[in-house]
């Protein structure tokens, strides 16, 4: 449901779109269910004239089982949502697929760099390809990063990938995320981070190969130059 | 002002005032076992933080333990003096449980001088923050503790309100248990 | 077990050194002067009336808050009436310190506080709280908590602007969060406003423990004092860390102490462990006094015993104990081992089963009831209907795989609110107007009291529904302005953000309503009577409002609190303390 909102366009978008989707069909059901008796009792035990309220105490068996036999549904549905969750969970954060490219991801206060090797290959190097506020990757790629903090707290997070991650100063997080569909989207910090937490925009383009590499090359001129 | 009615019903059979004491403590106990966790899961961590416990005095730190267990011990004879009724006799045991206090600070205090005096100051790591809080919020019930004694000892001069002898006295028991955590966390673990 | 007579006796022996009030009679504090009355009063009762109104004059202010930056949200960079234009900064103060005050310094004060103060004596059927002068102290300690929190914004610099989760080492440097004094002021007026609540939980505790009406068993208790004396419990066994933490963070700000620096080997992340250990079970904190102000309205509006009695104390005590395992699932994508991830769903997800079944047991005391819709009774139905949506969509954010989207988004918050505000708005309405005859000794007027209700309730749903839209559309939380981002920017997402801000106007409008009733109905309502509800609990088998000492001799306490409509008898209600 959430792809009516806004596009998926990692791999494992999907897979976190239906999650929430099967939660919501799993929690709609109770949600519906309950509400339905809870309004209907209402409406069907107003108080009439002549007629007295019944006594129940709820501690007899034949009565616990009104509560007991939803208690081992929900626990059911719940059981349900934990795999599910486990699932989506162990394939977009816990496990790694091998890299093919790697960007280096910092944030500080208020502004994101990302650095990518240059014509080396290599990170750290002379002529790596460093850029602010505009991360350049390529579609059908698997990129890990490597996510870090200058200052503060900084949430590194792309609604289209459905991917976030906290930066902490003193740490380097790994991640990963691959895109299917090339395009410019919207990189936003979901962790304040001062004053300008809401002013620090940032850009992804998604570019095809032959584009990604064009541009390469002529960030890699430019530094040279 | 007159105490309510409620303060001297006692449907569970405890003392209303010494449950009122072991909540206080319950609540203390999660303090200090919030900084001391938070202690321990850094110490794991930095395996570094062994050297820097090689500065602490542990010959000091073993000193002070003798002083508060014995002052605890003071404690325990004030309770038994305030039981019988001998409220002045109390007073004399608090007052040396205040002398106890008293040279454990003293103690203490001549520490945190020299070590400060080395350059082992709050802000130099992550150790030394945790040496001087913990110690120092521990310092903090020494010292709380000591002024609530001479207070209670001033009524039981009198023979008032004895029961609180064995509330402070329980009290003060807590706060000895804490540095018995502490001594060997923060001095002796090298 | 002493006798009601003996007690008088013991009263008179203690009455030593004070001779400002009176015997527990009716004949109770005529002579107090002003702030002898009001300010410096013992008497649980009053100070119940002091955390009330504190607690509702800071929720005026929260409400300011909210109106502001909810004007900025929909209309970015706009005059807002009354405040003006909103920058980043204050954008950021404005947030922080709404959090701050509507847990803090509304729900805490008012449900915990005012009602477990009004409450537990009268309900337990003696004269006061067992330390009157401790329950004086934890209020005077609250007020200057609230004190130094306001007085937090004027300093220079400003408030404390890094969200009411004071993450380090935004909230713990100066050079990060640009505000030197606010940010210290800030922490110590939240750890001031902790011990004055551990403080409140010695009465609490040791009152339910020791004070009860002779006769008065375990399963006698009414639930909401039982809910009361959970919470209390909760509270302290989970604030303590977050204290430990509010003195490291306090020494991080002033004394350049290491706690939360990476470079000298202290953890930033720590200070979400000690956080979150308190801030969820702190969800359930101010959840359970909620629930149990609910038990006690359904059961006399709808003439029912409680259903399954020991049932809802058991998923109180289930709740609070699990409530101290979940709490990493708010750090999910903070940079923990991925693998915590996975139990913390699985405790997490868990918790839904006792709050489940909680509110299948309301909604079973229901079944074959009378019900009357006075409007204690709309609130607390409210509460459920309400509340439920909080909690199935809980399920989304507990779950480690969705919540890596809806982290941090708009849905959380719409999540939060829905259980916040059945919590510190409803449930305090529902009491409120339920104990406002006992409080005050009038009534308060119903026709005024339903078109409050519904003019809280729509609006209600009409701020948080549009926001769980645009959380699911990508909105993060904290961010001033979204016209920075074209994902965001997009016409549907800022109709909503505009139908969200103009549903809080209205339901701010209407809270003008309460406060006529609740002003006009104190001083020229109708004289309500002992018991204007035909209830059970002993807070009604007194004349309203109660006199100093609270009985005129104390009751003594023959039964349980909800047998209503007992078959063979001629009433539909029996007073615990009705012999026979």
């Amino acid at each position: 449901m959430i792809e009516h909102y806004i596009e998926q366009v990692s791999t494992y978008a999907a897979d976190i779109d239906n999650l929430i989707t099967m939660i919501a069909v799993i929690t709609g059901f109770w949600f519906v269910l309950v509400e339905v008796v809870f309004l209907g009792l209402i409406v069907a035990y107003r108080k009439k004239p002549g007629v007295k309220a019944q006594y129940i105490t709820g501690e007899e068996k034949h009565q616990k089982r009104w509560i007991g036999i939803p208690h081992e549904l929900v626990l059911l549905c719940d059981i349900a949502v934990i795999i599910g969750a486990v699932r989506v969970w162990v394939d977009v954060k816990q496990t790694m697929p091998p890299a093919q490219e790697t960007v280096r991801i910092i944030g500080q206060q208020w502004a994101w760099s990302f650095v990518q090797p240059g014509p080396d290959g290599k990170l750290d190097t002379a002529d790596d390809i460093k850029t602010v506020d505009e991360l350049h990757v390529k579609v059908d790629t698997t990129y890990h990063f490597k996510l870090e903090a200058r200052d503060v707290l900084h949430s590194f997070s792309v609604p289209v990938f459905r991917l976030k991650q906290d930066a902490i100063p003193g740490r380097v997080i790994t991640g990963w995320f691959r895109a299917k569909k090339t395009g410019t989207h919207d990189i936003q910090c979901a962790e304040i981070c001062g004053i300008g937490h809401g002013l620090m925009p940032a850009r992804i383009v998604i570019e095809s190969a032959g584009e990604h590499n064009a541009w390469m090359a002529a960030q890699a001129a430019l530094a040279t130059k | 002002m007159s105490r309510p009615i409620a303060t001297t019903r006692s449907v569970t059979g405890i003392a209303t005032g010494k449950l009122a004491v072991w909540w206080v403590l319950a609540s203390e106990i999660v303090i200090f076992g919030g900084l001391l966790c938070s202690y321990l899961m850094h110490r794991l961590g930095h395996p570094e933080f062994g050297g820097y416990a090689a500065h602490t005095n542990t010959a000091l730190g073993a000193t002070n333990t003798f002083v508060l267990l014995t002052s605890s011990l003071f404690a325990v004879r004030a309770h038994f003096e305030a039981e019988h009724g001998r409220g002045k006799s109390a007073a004399n045991w608090l007052y040396m449980t205040v002398g106890g206090a008293l040279t454990f600070l003293c103690i203490k205090g001549y520490e945190w001088h020299h070590e400060i005096s080395e350059g082992f100051v709050i802000s130099k790591n992550a150790f030394w923050s945790f040496y001087y809080t913990a110690a120092g919020l521990h310092a903090c019930h020494v010292i709380g503790g000591a002024i609530i004694m001479l207070i209670i000892a001033q009524d039981a001069k009198k023979n008032q309100e004895l029961q609180r002898v064995e509330l402070i006295g329980i009290y003060w028991h807590f706060v000895d248990v804490v540095w018995i955590f502490l001594f060997p966390l923060l001095y002796i673990a090298k | 077990m002493s006798q009601p007579a003996e007690e008088h006796a013991h009263a008179h022996d203690d009455h030593g050194h004070d001779h400002d009030h009176g015997d527990t009679g009716a004949h109770g504090h005529h002579e107090d002067g002003f702030i002898k009355k009001y300010l410096w009063s013992v008497d649980h009762k009053m100070i119940a009336k002091q955390y009330l109104f504190t607690g509702m004059a800071m929720g005026l202010i929260g409400g300011f808050f909210s109106y502001a930056f909810r004007m900025q949200m929909a209309y970015p960079g706009h005059n807002v009436p009354g405040f003006g234009v909103v920058s980043p900064n204050e954008y950021n103060q404005l947030i922080t310190n709404h959090g701050t005050i509507m847990i803090f310094w509304l729900a805490m004060p008012v449900l915990i506080a005012a009602f477990g103060n009004f409450l537990i004596p009268l309900m337990l059927g003696c004269d006061d709280m067992v330390f009157p002068r401790i329950n004086r102290l934890s209020y005077q300690i609250f007020l200057l908590s609230a004190i130094v929190l306001i007085a937090s914004w004027f300093v220079p610099g400003g408030g404390f602007g890094g969200a009411w989760t004071a993450y380090p080492p935004l909230s713990a440097k100066s050079q990060y969060n640009l505000t030197p004094l606010g940010s210290t002021m800030w922490v110590i007026a939240v750890a001031l406003e902790f011990v004055a609540f551990l403080l409140g939980g010695i009465n609490f505790v040791t009152t339910a423990m020791n004070s009860r009406a002779p006769g008065m068993k375990m399963f006698d208790i009414p639930m909401v004092v039982w809910m009361i004396v959970i919470a209390s419990i909760l509270f302290m066994a989970s604030v303590g860390p977050l204290v430990a933490g509010a003195v490291m963070l306090v020494f991080d700000q002033q004394l350049g102490t290491g706690f939360f620096d990476p470079v000298r080997g202290g953890d930033p992340i720590l200070w979400q462990h000690l956080f979150w250990f308190f801030g969820h079970p702190e969800v359930y904190v101010v959840l359970l006094p909620a629930v149990g102000i609910v038990a006690e309205i359904i059961t006399v509006f709808s003439r029912k015993k409680l259903f399954a009695y020991k049932t809802v104390l058991y998923t109180a005590f289930g709740t609070a104990v699990l409530s101290f395992f979940v709490w990493a699932h708010h750090q999910f994508i903070a940079g923990i081992d991925p693998r915590m991830a996975n139990v913390f769903t699985a405790t997490t997800v868990l918790i839904s089963i006792p709050i489940a079944e909680m509110m299948f047991v309301y909604v079973a005391t229901l079944y074959g009831g009378s019900i009357t819709l006075t409007t204690p009774m709309l609130w607390a139905l409210g509460f459920i209907g309400e509340f439920i949506i909080g909690g199935v969509t809980g399920i989304f954010l507990g779950s480690s795989g969705s919540d890596i989207y809806f982290h941090d988004t708009y849905f959380v918050l719409a999540h939060f609110h829905y259980t916040f505000v059945p919590i510190a708005v409803i449930a305090v309405f529902a009491a409120t107007t339920y104990w406002f005859p006992k409080m005050f000794g009038t009534m308060m007027n119903e026709t005024l009291g339903k078109i409050h209700f519904w003019g809280t309730v729509i609006p209600f749903n009409g701020i948080f529904i549009p926001l769980f839209i645009t959380g699911m559309g990508g909105d993060h939380r904290r961010i001033y302005n979204y016209a920075n981002f074209p994902e965001q920017w997009t016409p549907h997402l800022i109709q909503m953000r505009e139908f969200a801000t103009v549903s809080l106007l209205v339901l701010i409008a209407f809270q003008g309503i309460f406060f006529i009733n609740f002003f006009y109905s104190m001083f020229k309502g109708k004289p309500a009577g002992n018991n204007p509800w035909n209830a059970n609990t002993l807070e009604w088998q007194t004349v309203s409002p109660p006199p100093h000492g609270n009985f005129a001799e104390l009751p003594n306490c023959y039964r349980g609190p909800y047998e209503y409509s007992v078959p063979g008898r001629e009433e539909d209600f029996w007073p615990q303390n009705e012999v026979g």
